[in-house]
């Protein structure tokens, strides 16, 4: 299994079509990889999916580089595998 | 004075080619297009066969994720334009972009996008929809992407009028430029249906042809074995410009677009009027339009689908409006190679109608076997043939009855 970060610049760099050497931790969203509102719900979308996690709008708002999404979601997936998630809301997504 | 329209620029992608030298050579030496359908197994259907675009790779044209952002019908129609627009040897940082715009037609939109995002509403639910499902579908993403593409900022719209799109839209963007909104237009048409919803509600409607076994014989215009159309998919697009502006930039000028006619038959929402008086009053107007006599034309691109009433249908509408000069007039079907591109079809077909104008040549008729007695005019079956075209007329009837014709003549200073 890759690493959250490689998994993470897999789906942005699939996404986006962008090469994945030129996506580093730094890499602004917006700035760097020019998206526009509808890239980021998409993106939200597939890393929701590949991580089984749900990122809630206000999370969104505080991320702005690579960086912080590959921060954000090792926070998630740690906090999941110690148990604590169970009964958030914004944790415990199901596939209905 | 009104403002001449002339045809500097074509492109397109379609089952026979994706430039337009290819797609030329091949209408003369009467190839098919058609083969068996792999976009997605057709085996449950009751036709598996039909006009694909095959290695098509736009990603090789326009960048990856623009290319993600369209479905498969946007995408035909950016690369074609891309084509025409290099054609015409237009450069849009020279012209003034409030001046240039983009009219396209396409009768159905992004059912390729539509199919994929609604299977995934069922099995995933609401909220696993892609938030560009919208901006994917509409039909006008394809005018749109040309305008994103070069920043033209002139008058921008679709037309949907299922397989007369295309002619529509060349004609109402001839009218725009005649009545001085812009001097260029991108126009033409794009389609791409070639998914389980189109080929299985086609096949509902009894509008295919069910030839499996033979798909290149299987679209016969006019021919009396003829059961139905072919689907197929493409786009087909011109640069239409305002005749000052290109002689001025010293452009090479194909044609000149002399003629729209448009009429509706109010008869049945998918059979064309059995008398073909609808059509005929389009052909009509479109002469009139172009101030140009019946026996001016020597060529017709017919609308010529393979179907059995429609075929015959034109045929009358065709005496309707030529009298005695119907059986002097060489009339073929672009469609009997590229089977029906829907809203695309009368942007190809008007490209093949162009071509026979700028060479003196018109494509024949394939799979012409057997005459009809209800079709008795000269189809130019089977064989290309070279002649001298000055004056030719391209028809496109739609379900719903939209009859729209397109009159084009040699350039003339």
């Amino acid at each position: 299994m890759n690493s959250i970060e490689e998994r993470v610049i897999d789906i942005i760099s699939d996404k986006l079509g962008v090469a994945k050497d030129q996506i580093t931790r730094e890499t602004s969203l917006i700035k760097d990889l020019q998206t526009d509102s509808l890239d980021i719900v998409e993106l939200v979308m597939d890393l929701e999916e590949e991580f089984d996690l749900q990122i809630p709008d206000q999370a969104q708002q505080n991320i702005h580089t690579v960086g912080q999404i590959i921060d954000y979601i090792e926070r998630e997936v740690k906090q999941k595998k110690s148990g604590s998630w169970e009964g958030q809301g914004t944790g415990a997504v199901t596939k209905d | 004075m009104v403002r001449r329209v002339v045809i500097t620029g074509m492109g397109t992608v379609n089952p026979l080619a994706s430039d337009l030298e290819a797609f030329w050579k091949g209408l003369l030496e009467g190839r098919s297009g058609i083969g068996p359908i792999d976009l997605f197994d057709a085996s449950p259907f009751r036709v598996r066969f039909a006009g694909q675009v095959r290695h098509f790779e736009p990603e090789k044209i326009i960048d990856a994720r623009t290319a993600r952002r369209l479905d498969r019908f946007a995408q035909f129609a950016i690369v074609a334009a891309i084509a025409a627009i290099k054609d015409a040897g237009l450069d849009f940082a020279k012209e003034d972009v409030n001046r240039c715009g983009s009219i396209l037609g396409s009768g159905i939109g992004g059912l390729n996008e539509y199919e994929e995002q609604h299977t995934r509403l069922l099995q995933q639910g609401p909220h696993r929809i892609s938030p560009f499902v919208i901006p994917k579908l509409m039909p006008n993403a394809a005018p749109a992407q040309v305008s994103l593409h070069y920043g033209l900022r002139g008058p921008n719209m679709s037309v949907s009028t299922a397989c007369a799109s295309a002619a529509n839209a060349v004609g109402e963007a001839m009218r725009t430029i005649q009545r001085g909104d812009a001097d260029i237009i991108v126009s033409g048409g794009t389609e791409a249906t070639i998914t389980p919803m189109g080929i299985g509600g086609f096949v509902a409607a009894r509008a295919l042809s069910e030839r499996n076994d033979a798909p290149t014989k299987a679209s016969r215009p006019f021919d009396k074995d003829r059961d139905g159309f072919v689907l197929s998919e493409g786009a087909g697009i011109l640069v239409l410009e305002e005749m000052e502006h290109a002689v001025r930039r010293k452009a090479r000028i194909y044609a000149e677009l002399l003629g729209y006619g448009v009429s509706a038959d109010a008869y049945n929402i998918t059979a064309p009027c059995p008398d073909g008086s609808g059509a005929a009053l389009a052909m009509q107007l479109a002469l009139r339009d172009a101030r140009t006599n019946p026996d001016e034309i020597q060529y017709v691109n017919a609308h010529g689908t393979s179907t059995p009433l429609g075929d015959e249908a034109e045929t009358k509408a065709i005496k309707l409006v030529f009298g005695n000069h119907a059986y002097k007039l060489a009339i073929s079907s672009t469609k009997s190679m590229i089977g029906h591109l829907l809203g695309a079809s009368g942007g190809v077909e008007l490209i093949a109608t162009v071509m026979s104008i700028h060479t003196n040549w018109v494509h024949p008729t394939i799979n012409y076997e057997t005459p009809d007695p209800a079709c008795d005019l000269d189809y130019v079956p089977n064989q290309a043939r070279q002649m001298t075209v000055r004056r030719a007329i391209s028809n496109s009837f739609g379900f719903g009855g939209h009859n729209a014709c397109l009159v084009v003549g040699k350039f003339e200073p």
